[in-house]
């Protein structure tokens, strides 16, 4: 318990990976959002602007909730962070600055409008204001992938004789290339929950006949949308972050796949457990030559081992690492199958039908969630033992006058808080479903009396 | 740079404090105003599309202290952890109160999350308040620029002090009736039928209730952080803040009487910028006064963050406000006219 350190990371760690599960689904029903609309808008189709209606409730409910869940991430960053926020503040202060003013204020002014203005605003601002949600969404997941990209590759900076950090050039830390890569693999995970959240909805009300006509355009609209963002998301957005990562971060690299020894003809392995005790991986289900190829293009390039680097500057924990890395490319694998195959039964107009491949869409949505968890995890756990790499170590970035006992207190607050926060949101977010898509119109719904 | 920064930061605070100000009264009224469940619905369609944007200026100012005074960012959140958390929590809380209230359609649901935006309205002018009397007392800032504080001592206002002390709860006292005084305001001019009329009645009484609490605050200030009214005569902006909190104080006892509702708000939002204006021309440079030496006391020019940082942090800043600007003009001028409450499942 008296390990502050311990406790301030796994409190990050905690809110933020908590808060995160909801604009991963905002920010991707945004976008689908936004398409239904403005096609609804074009084709002047009453369908798709209730089908839009139906995911702009959900919007709703989850976006609260990210917004309750992101305000303590701000102010972590000068309450726990205290020595890290002193000696960077002026560097990613910049970007969390601009997402206030260039996201949030967006965001906000016209959610009340989307939420509850169509009947009294008009269509034409009811459109606009859920392009200004996904404007504003989007944007802010930039402002925050730079903050992160400078984390994992610092650009545009300076360093003085004390060690602070300065700013020297806000365009090359806003253009910083790892921000980049990271956000099109990042936004892409976005979409790929949203899809499959639609997805599971529509499977829900076909398995149940309900709603059939709604159900069609989520099924339709989300294995669409699921496929090409399942595609997207591993190639080429992951592959050029995992590129990224080779060429920066080679001992995260060498962490992510368990490897102690650096040799050329380097295997990729797609099942294993790392023996951190012994330096070696367990039980290696592995494919030589593969992880030369992804990383650097060639099979025969040399993939440098963990005894390759100084252990101080290995990952603190290497086998949630390694776990993390490959429960996300194996559900991002899975994922390309499942949704492969659906866009062919949808093709073959045979999947409204498939009841069992109705019941494998409806089951299947928690996991995007959990691969862009372990996907933020990797970046983070990667990233250590560094807060900002190379640059600044974790260990000297905590508030030192914070008790450990304040942080635990603390700790366990957000734990249960979040309990009850997250039982609310499901249960409302069922409510939600059963009312079904045309619950706007109350008199309209035979299934509520 | 610094200077200009100092005044962008107090102004966001002042702008935060105005505007979520309204809200939080609305909140902490709400119970004695409206009855039903259709006058609570129509205080919810009065704030509902103004109470996200107005908490963001909470945020952005944070995130402008962030960007420009680093070390007292720093040293203010972890010195204070506690409280800061209470905060928090209480921000959550509220958030979800409004947005969930209105979803189901139950008595005890609804009768539930009334009573967790009541309270989470009430604590948070509270915990601001003590938040600005622990900047105006000051806290044990050590020769590193760091402090923490537990919630509570005993609660004398004099090393060692805690968090909340009488002299931190006083201003939060104060806060708290000003906001509420902000809200019946807020509330007369976007309400009608009997919950505007019963926010006319409480109007005064909260007004003179806070004008008196304003005076006890006054003299406490004198007790515990004299330097501030030694500073006040060299500090013309200070006067301008004074200016603006008298003319705000007229304005409200002028315009209510004869029902102008919209500038009786004007001069209370004037009152609360003003009061703000002139504490930060008190203690400019000061941003975190030490309690141990002056020497230690984080200030404009020795917390600051660099030329460049500070610069380039001023170039989007005066890039980004008009579009806020605009975002509000926009929101005000849709939803012009009184709230009306809304049916189940169309509006808050």
């Amino acid at each position: 318990m008296t390990d502050a350190l311990f406790w301030h990371r796994l409190q990050f760690g905690f809110t933020a990976s908590y808060h995160y599960l909801f604009p991963q689904l905002t920010m991707g029903l945004a976008l689908l959002i936004v398409v239904l609309k403005t096609i609804a808008a074009r084709k002047r189709s009453e369908l798709l602007n209730r089908a839009a209606g139906f995911w702009i409730r959900i919007f709703g409910l989850s976006f609260a909730v990210g917004v309750v869940t992101g305000i303590p991430m701000e102010f972590q960053f000068g309450t726990n962070w205290a020595r890290f926020s002193e000696q960077t503040g002026e560097v990613i202060g910049q970007s969390l600055g601009m997402e206030g003013m260039f996201a949030f204020f967006l965001e906000s002014s016209f959610l009340s409008i989307l939420l509850w203005g169509e009947k009294r605003f008009g269509p034409r601002m009811h459109l606009f204001a859920a392009w200004a949600l996904f404007v504003g969404s989007w944007a802010s997941g930039y402002f925050i992938i730079v903050t992160n990209a400078f984390m994992q590759h610092p650009v545009g900076h300076s360093v003085d004789a004390s060690g602070a950090i300065h700013l020297q050039s806000l365009l090359t830390y806003l253009c910083n290339p790892w921000a980049l890569v990271q956000y099109a693999h990042n936004m892409i995970g976005a979409v790929v929950t949203g899809a499959f959240v639609m997805t599971a909805v529509g499977a829900y009300y076909l398995l149940r006949g309900q709603f059939l006509t709604e159900a069609k355009v989520f099924v339709t609209t989300g294995v669409i949308a699921g496929l090409l963002a399942s595609l997207l998301v591993a190639f080429p957005t992951g592959d050029q972050q995992g590129k990224m990562i080779a060429r920066h971060q080679p001992v995260s690299l060498a962490a992510m796949e368990g490897r102690w020894n650096s040799g050329r003809y380097a295997e990729v392995d797609f099942i294993g457990q790392p023996d951190v005790l012994r330096q070696k991986l367990d039980n290696p289900l592995q494919m030589p030559g593969v992880l030369s190829f992804i990383a650097y293009g060639s099979f025969s390039s040399n993939v440098r081992g963990l005894n390759e680097f100084p252990a101080d500057q290995w990952p603190t924990s290497i086998e949630l690492l390694y776990y993390s890395f490959h429960i996300m490319v194996g559900l991002g694998t899975i994922f390309i199958a499942i949704m492969l195959l659906a866009a062919f039964l949808l093709y073959k107009r045979r999947l409204f039908e498939l009841r069992s491949y109705l019941w494998l869409l409806m089951l299947a949505f928690p996991f995007p969630f959990i691969a862009n968890t372990a996907g933020w995890m990797t970046a983070e756990l990667g990233r250590q033992p560094w807060l900002v790499y190379g640059l600044s170590r974790t260990e000297q970035g905590y508030s030192q006058l914070v008790h450990a006992g304040e942080t635990v207190f603390t700790s366990l607050g957000f734990a249960g808080l979040y309990l009850v926060l997250g039982l609310l949101y499901v249960s409302l977010i069922l409510r939600e479903i059963e009312h079904g898509p045309s619950a706007a119109l109350k008199s309209a719904s035979p299934q509520r009396t | 740079m610094q200077t200009l920064w100092f005044w962008l930061t107090s102004i966001m605070v002042a702008i935060y404090a105005t505007l979520d100000g309204f809200d939080f009264g609305a909140g902490i009224l709400h119970p004695f105003v409206a009855k039903t469940d259709s006058e609570r619905r129509q205080i919810l369609a009065a704030i509902g599309p103004y109470w996200d944007g107005n908490e963001v200026w909470l945020l952005a100012g944070g995130g402008a202290m962030f960007v420009a005074f680093p070390k007292v960012l720093a040293a203010g959140f972890s010195g204070l952890y506690l409280a800061i958390f209470l905060v928090i929590w209480t921000l959550i809380l509220r958030g979800i109160a409004i947005e969930f209230r209105s979803h189901v359609a139950l008595d005890l649901w609804r009768t539930f999350w009334d009573g967790i935006f009541f309270l989470a309205s009430s604590l948070m002018p509270i915990f601001l308040g003590a938040a600005l009397g622990n900047i105006v007392r000051g806290v044990p800032l050590d020769k590193h620029g760091q402090f923490n504080l537990p919630l509570f001592t005993q609660f004398a206002a004099h090393n060692p002090v805690g968090i909340l002390d009488w002299y931190t709860v006083l201003v939060g006292l104060f806060v708290f009736v000003t906001i509420a005084a902000h809200g019946a305001l807020f509330l007369s001019w976007k309400t009608d039928g009997e919950v505007r009329s019963r926010c006319r009645r409480l109007t005064l009484p909260l007004w003179s209730a806070s004008i008196g609490l304003g005076v006890a605050a006054t003299w406490a200030t004198a007790q515990v952080n004299p330097d501030i009214y030694v500073n006040l005569p060299k500090a013309p902006l200070a006067w301008v803040g004074l200016v603006l909190f008298v003319v705000g104080i007229f304005v409200v006892f002028f315009a209510q009487p004869k029902e102008r509702d919209l500038l009786a708000f004007i001069g209370s939002s004037v009152f609360i910028v003003g009061i703000l204006a002139a504490t930060a021309g008190a203690v400019f440079p000061v941003m975190l006064r030490s309690t141990l030496d002056s020497a230690w006391s984080l200030t404009a020019f020795n917390a600051s963050a660099s030329r460049e940082g500070l610069t380039a942090g001023a170039k989007w800043w005066f890039l980004g406000i008009p579009l806020v600007v605009g975002y509000f003009f926009i929101v005000f001028r849709l939803h012009r006219g009184k709230a009306k409450a809304a049916a189940d499942g169309e509006g808050y």
